[in-house]
């Protein structure tokens, strides 16, 4: 009974939507904009996401060492470092190695280079360079290493109270801009919900005595919902499959711009890069969109 | 088998579609309602097959009252009661074949079943021919004659006619009163309204004329008689 049921349903759905063709054609269009509108803003929040976090990682603070600083020592306030939970990595950079970065830095100066050679020890002391997860974070991390600073005299310098300017104003941006971006994405998207829900509706509307006579022989709510449920999964899913297809040449075609607009964001790698995630969310958006569409624009003409 | 009990009908605004009906039809009864429009035969019916409720007094189908059905026992009933309208209802996105089916699915009736009634009673009704033509490619006659065909299909107690010959020629009217006729003699109830003497006085059956939400008369073999 329950597969004889499904089965009827299923095809009244199939049916339906190939002999009420011009409607289905006409809301596959109108859900086909709301799907792209919606992945253009999944795609665009991604490359947002991708740009900003470039920005992040161009941040971070720096500490330099005495030169009366052990290597043991260095490495000890390291490990404190790496203990605090909002650091996400540190780099040590030995003076050795600063000596070897500093000539590599300044090949070209040969008074630099002679002057240099003059001093019997290496001037540069090691140095840490701390990156946070989140730029704002950087002040506690900066307070941590001067409390430091002020028990012991092993850090000379801490760079952050240079830079603390351009730190808050890039933290600022990234903040407002996850906003924005997020307020602007929820009003297209809602926008366009609304379009597809209403389109699907006055599909429906077209049946509302079509659904009179079913609820007059008898027909169960479900019966009657069924298939205009696998009509706007219908929609849905041929819509997705449309957007999905015509994103492959348009991000191709916008990718270049794109790679120049954000730094190093394509958006064509972006769509060939996340193919598997695009295509779960597109269709699953559209599918439930349908669904979800029908069921409650059918629900207002049944009743008991 | 239907009996109404003192049963009263109030509208948006108070005004009594029906006032105080006390009517008992029996199981095989052929009962034709007449009156002016307005005089309360739509109302009557409706309030059979659950699309309204009596603001007063109870309807009672079987033993059972139909106010107090459930969901399910009312999706029950409306399978239970083949109705037919003036303006046929049929489902325009599907054929012949299938608007007729369409009631045997929704009863959850077997495949094979379908496939053989359905042929069956569209004979019966004189369409086997058209079968797979759409409704809009009908004439109201055929139009009402598929109507019919699905209000009988699943061979129901009662079959409810409202109106059924209102928009159709003398010949089509003919046509679908010797249906009912035909139904009648199969041993379906069958209720009839309708403005059209002719179809009364022809049907020599019980007559039952309502005036202003009242019955003022009830004849065992009645003719159209409008005060």
């Amino acid at each position: 009974m329950f597969w004889t049921t499904t089965k009827r349903v299923a095809r009244y759905g199939f049916i339906g939507f190939l002999r009420n063709g011009f409607v289905s054609l006409a809301a596959v269009l109108i859900m086909t904009i709301t799907l792209f509108v919606s992945s253009a803003l999944l795609i665009a929040g991604a490359a947002l996401d991708a740009t900003l976090q470039q920005l992040v990682e161009k941040v971070d603070v720096n500490v330099y060492f005495t030169l009366e600083a052990s290597e043991d020592q260095v490495m000890e306030v390291k490990r404190q470092l790496e203990g605090l939970p909002e650091v996400a990595s540190v780099e040590y950079t030995s003076r050795e190695a600063a000596l070897a970065e500093f000539r590599e830095r300044h090949k070209n100066e040969a008074s630099t280079i002679q002057a240099l050679d003059q001093l019997s020890a290496n001037p540069l002391g090691a140095s840490l360079a701390i990156r946070a997860k989140e730029t704002s974070q950087y002040e506690s991390i900066a307070k941590f290493l001067s409390d430091k600073q002020e028990g012991g005299s092993l850090i000379s310098k801490v760079n952050f109270y240079q830079n603390k300017a351009a730190i808050d104003r890039l933290s600022n941006i990234i903040e407002t801009s996850r906003t924005l971006g997020i307020a602007i994405a929820i009003f297209l998207a809602g926008a366009s919900i609304l379009i597809a829900f209403n389109t699907i509706r006055l599909a429906i509307y077209t049946s509302r005595d079509e659904i009179g006579v079913m609820n007059l022989v008898g027909a169960s709510h479900w019966y009657v919902r069924g298939p205009f449920m696998i009509a706007g999964i219908l929609y849905g899913l041929i819509a997705g499959i449309v957007v999905l297809l015509v994103l492959y040449p348009f991000t191709a075609w916008i990718g270049p711009a794109s790679e120049r607009f954000f730094g190093s964001f394509n958006v064509f790698d972006y769509y060939v890069g996340n193919f598997g995630s695009l295509l779960l969310s597109i269709l699953g958006l559209g599918i439930a969109l349908g669904a979800i569409s029908s069921y409650l624009a059918v629900r207002r003409y049944l009743r008991n | 088998m239907i009996y109404f009990d003192r049963v009263t009908k109030l509208y948006q605004g108070g005004v009594p579609a029906v006032h105080d009906i006390t009517l008992s039809i029996d199981p095989g009864e052929f009962v034709s309602i007449v009156g002016h429009s307005g005089a309360g035969k739509t109302t009557l019916l409706k309030m059979l097959f659950a699309e309204i409720f009596p603001t007063e007094g109870s309807v009672f189908f079987g033993s059972r009252e139909i106010a107090g059905l459930s969901a399910k026992e009312l999706l029950e009933l409306r399978r239970n009661i083949g109705t037919i309208f003036q303006d046929f209802r049929l489902l325009p996105t599907k054929n012949i074949f299938e608007n007729v089916a369409f009631a045997m699915e929704v009863s959850g009736k077997e495949d094979e079943d379908i496939q053989a009634d359905v042929p069956h009673v569209l004979e019966l009704v004189g369409l086997a021919e058209k079968m797979w033509n759409f409704p809009h490619e009908l004439s109201g006659g055929e139009q009402q004659r598929v109507a019919i065909a699905r209000a009988i299909v699943n061979q129901p107690d009662v079959l409810i006619a409202d109106e059924p010959t209102g928009n159709l020629d003398p010949l089509n009217t003919h046509d679908v009163v010797e249906i009912l006729k035909k139904v009648n003699n199969l041993g379906t109830t069958v209720l009839l309204t309708t403005h059209n003497k002719s179809v009364v006085d022809s049907i020599k059956k019980r007559v039952v004329t309502l005036d202003q939400g009242k019955i003022v008369r009830d004849d065992k073999e009645g003719k159209y008689h409008v005060v």
